[in-house]
Formats: structure tokens, sequence, C-alpha cells
């Protein structure tokens, strides 16, 4: 299965800038970043505290309006958001008075999607994330992994072409996370979209990417991009490669040993 | 920014999730502090009643012993005043307080959705809240006349004033997360605010009614002490005039207990409709 599909761009950011007020001064959290991501492809954005990870990504929801720049999406610029572009959030944002089921149901029923098909496509996504014992649970009584699992199965029912993920296993233990990230490339490889994946945890952005972004901070900018060619499926024999090690290493190094503006977060 | 005000979230949702996966043992150890209190209660009341009793048999002038009080309830409960009082006073706090409540909640939607209803809004609210509405009465008194609507009117003001603030700054309150969760899954406007703010600010909103009913029934008691010709603050008052201290205490008791399971009703409603919260 060759990862990158060929054509023309799926995202596309050109020169986007922002700056956000901070303390009488301006702080520009992204300086003229361009850059593509192809169709299907899995992209892993990481870089140092406020090099603008997040602002990249809640640009490409359309949660945030650009200063300068845009972006494109299919070659159309992106304004406000889109059921087209799912997103995952870090802190899971479930409607806590919601069940599992009402959760994943609730962009159908935004679109209009009928109760009984509805249901049916719940169902179908509650089962690819694991969930189905706990359809009727409330999120209160989910743990941690659990509730991002729930998050991813809601953003996949509305059938987006694209998911942004915002840190969304940056909260969980270690086991967990290890656990998440090989039942997201099992999802991923099985359900194909395109996947812009933030992170600061350089393991997960090699394990889990085509290509590694690099960012760094004051101003946020693409410092480095690394092609990780692993084969997929990933496995943990994978993860214990030399060429996993050498990776990682690179994009490790391209990370903590940026040019002078990160010198002053070296304690 | 960004990034760092996340990662200082981190932690507490870790907690939050660990909290939520044990409510057994909290739930065990809450109804074992709940047994312990309850011996303390009952001696608690125990003391009340013996220093009642002591309070009275020393003598202060006309002070009524527990007993006195107790036959002087059966007396009132058979003649019908205390039923008739107390369905007065009922009668006057849950119009008003409905009332208040159902224009309070919209208004409290508006300032919180629309920033220049908001400002317009805001300054009278301020104000109006640091004015007691007892001390409305003599003009609502003048406007409005003697009859029902005045006291009504103080009431509806009162639990509007609590529960307006409180449903207002529920709307503000809500997690933009939750809201920018629901725009991405394809939600306008509407959706977010009927799906999303509503659910999301009920426990304030709760929250202010419990506020507004105590309001409410301080303020319907205080108004009849005023002007009333039935309710149990009118009794209190026509007791003063006679110097009956036994039927003052039972209007005392009955105040007190009638608010207290409105309150309770209130928390039980409010513990049922917001289940789903993750409570620490």
């Amino acid at each position: 299965m060759s990862p990158v599909v060929s054509g023309a761009p799926k995202i596309e950011f050109r020169d986007v800038s922002h700056s956000f007020a901070l303390g009488g001064g301006e702080f520009a959290a992204l300086d003229r970043v361009s850059l593509d991501i192809a169709d299907g492809e899995f992209v892993t954005v990481v870089g140092p505290s406020g090099c603008g990870k997040s602002t990249l990504m809640n640009v490409a929801a359309g949660l945030l309006e650009p200063d300068a720049g845009q972006v494109l999406v299919d070659g159309e610029s992106v304004h406000g958001p889109s059921p087209q572009r799912g997103v995952i959030f870090q802190q899971y944002a479930l409607f806590p008075w919601m069940s599992v089921r009402k959760n994943v149901e609730f962009g159908l029923k935004i679109a209009g999607v009928g109760a009984a098909e509805r249901r049916r496509r719940a169902e179908r996504f509650i089962d690819m994330v694991g969930l189905t014992d706990f359809a009727d649970a409330l999120p209160k009584t989910l743990s941690g992994g659990m509730k991002q699992r729930c998050a991813i199965a809601r953003a996949y029912a509305v059938d987006p072409t694209i998911l942004l993920m915002d840190e969304p296993f940056g909260a969980l233990d270690a086991l967990t996370r290890v656990q998440l990230q090989d039942r997201l490339l099992d999802t991923w490889s099985r359900e194909r979209r395109t996947v812009l994946f933030i992170t600061h945890d350089v393991d997960e952005a090699v394990y889990l990417a085509n290509r590694v972004i690099v960012m760094a901070a004051r101003p946020g900018r693409v410092h480095r991009v690394i092609d990780v060619d692993l084969p997929y499926p990933r496995t943990e024999e994978i993860r214990l490669s030399p060429e996993f090690a050498e990776l990682r290493r690179e994009v490790w190094h391209s990370v903590y040993h940026q040019p002078t503006p990160m010198e002053r977060t070296s304690s | 920014m960004a990034t760092v005000r996340k990662d200082a979230a981190a932690p507490a949702v870790q907690e939050a999730a660990v909290t939520g996966k044990g409510p057994a043992p909290s739930g065990k150890a809450r109804s074992r502090t709940r047994r312990s209190t309850l011996p303390l209660t009952i001696g608690s009341g125990l003391l009340g009643l013996l220093l009642w009793v002591v309070l009275a048999n020393i003598g202060i002038q006309g002070f009524p012993g527990p007993l006195e009080v107790a036959e002087r309830a059966v007396t009132s409960i058979g003649d019908g005043t205390l039923l008739g009082d107390a369905l007065a006073s009922l009668r006057r706090v849950l119009t008003g307080f409905v009332l208040g409540v159902a224009l309070a909640v919209p208004v409290g939607f508006l300032m919180g959705w629309y920033p220049v209803i908001r400002g317009l809004i805001e300054p009278w609210l301020q104000f109006f809240r640091m004015v007691p509405p007892l001390a409305i009465i003599p003009l609502a008194i003048v406007l409005m006349g003697i009859d029902e609507t005045p006291k009504i009117f103080v009431i509806f003001l009162a639990s509007f004033l609590s529960s307006v603030v409180s449903t207002f700054q529920g709307v503000v309150s809500v997690d933009s997360t939750l809201i920018n969760a629901a725009r991405v899954l394809g939600a306008k406007d509407r959706t977010v605010f009927t799906g999303v703010v509503v659910p999301a600010s009920t426990p304030f909103i709760l929250v202010g009614m419990r506020i507004g009913l105590g309001a409410s029934w301080a303020t319907v008691v205080a108004a009849e002490l005023i002007a009333a010709q039935e309710g149990l603050g009118y009794r209190m008052q026509q007791s003063q005039l006679y110097y009956d201290l036994p039927t003052i205490f039972v209007q005392l008791i009955v105040i007190g207990l009638i608010g207290l399971i409105m309150d309770r009703a209130l928390l039980l409603a409010e513990r049922r409709l917001t289940n789903w919260q993750e409570r620490r």
C-alpha cells in the first residue's frame, strides 16, 4: 500500500501568518507557513511550546481565521469549520450530558440523518473503537483513553475526508497512548483519511507518520520536514528497529537543538 | 501560549478521569460520613429542645415552652388557619418565582449570547441587585395597590435577579472546546445554542433557581409582615399585636420547615438533572 497518493494536495497552507496580542506586544504564532499535505497522507507536527502547532490546526479546522495567507482544502479556501474536516481535541470535548452513542450520533443528527440510519452508523463506529459495551454510558464513567476513543468515533461518524488531531493522546498515560496509537493506525489503514496530527511526543510523531513536520518557535515556522520511510503496518519490531531509532534521533535533534531563539527555554 | 495552557490542564483532566473511575469507594465513604453525622444531628436537636425548655422555665416573660407551642400548632391545624396561611404564602411565592425564572432564563441566555444585550442590561441588573427587594415594597404598594400584585411583584423581582445572573454566568462559562466540537461537527449557531449552551448551563441555572427560591421565601414573609390579609407573615404580625408568642413560634417553625423542604426538593431535582456532571 503506497502511503502517499499522487495528484493535487489535499491540504495546502499558503504563507499562513497569525499573531496573538500578548502582554502589550505581538506573538507571532505562525509566520508565513507553507505546507502541502497529500490525499491519504498521515502527517505529524512536532515542535517546542509556542511554535504554533495548535494555531496551525485551528486554522486548518476553520476555527481561526489567519491574519494573512490561506488554507486550501481540495483547492478551495477554508472559511469556518466544516464536517468534512473532523477535529479531535486533547481534552476529548465529549458532551458530558450525552451517552457515548448520543455523542457519536450528534454530527449525524445535524446532517439530518434519520434515527434508524443514525443508530446503525453510530453503532458501526462505536464498534470500530471497541466501545460497544459502553454505548449507553455517560462520559464521566469512562477512562481518558475510552473518552478519546469515543471522540474518534464521533469524528469518524460524519465521514470526514480529513482528520485534524490536536495532541489527542497528550493527557493519557504512556501505555494507553501506545495502545491508542496502534488502534489509530489500524483504523486509518482501513478507513483511510488525510490526517494532520499535532503532538509534542517525538516517538509518537515518528511512529505514526508518513512525514514529520518539525516546527520552530518565535516566530512559529516550519523548521524541517522529515520523511519516514518505514512500512505500514507499524509494529513493535519497527518501533524497536535501528531505522526507527535513527529517524527518532533525527527528529529529536531538530526539535531540541533548534537555532538561537530556543536557547532560552533550555531549562 | 495555547500549548502551555493545555499542558497545565492535563493533570486536572487525568485526575477527573481517575476519580470518575471509582464512584463505588467514594460513595461508600460518603454514606459512612452521613451515618456518623446522624447521631450528631439528633443529639443537636435534643440539646436545642432542652435549651428551649430551660429558657421557658427560668421565666422570660411570656416565653412559651415546646408543649405550649405544640398545642397551639395542633389548634391552628385543627381550625385550618395554619394550612390557609401556608397556602397563601406558598401561592404568592410560587407565582412570583415561576414568573421570575420564566423571564430570567431567556434574558440570561440573551445576555450571555449577545454582548450588546449584555452591555445594555447589565448595569441595571447590577444596580437593582443592590436594592433589597423589600425596599421596593413601599413603592410597589403606592403604584399597584394593596392586593396581591405588589407582593407577587416583589417576589418576582427577587427570584428574577438571582436567576438571571446565574443563567448569564452559565452561558459565558460554557467550555469553548465544547462549542468548537459542535461547530466542527457541522453545528450552526442555533444548534450550538440549543444543543450545547443550554444543557451546559443547566447546572448554573438550577443553582440560581435555588438561591432565587430562598430569596423569594424570605421576601414573601417580610412582605406579608408589611401588608397582607392572610399568610404566615400576616399571622405573625397579628400575633405580635395580641402578644401571642406561641403562634409566632408555630409560624417561625413552619416557615423554616417549608423553606427547608423546598430547598431539598430543588437540590434533588438538580442532582437528577445534572447527574452527568463529574463531581469532585
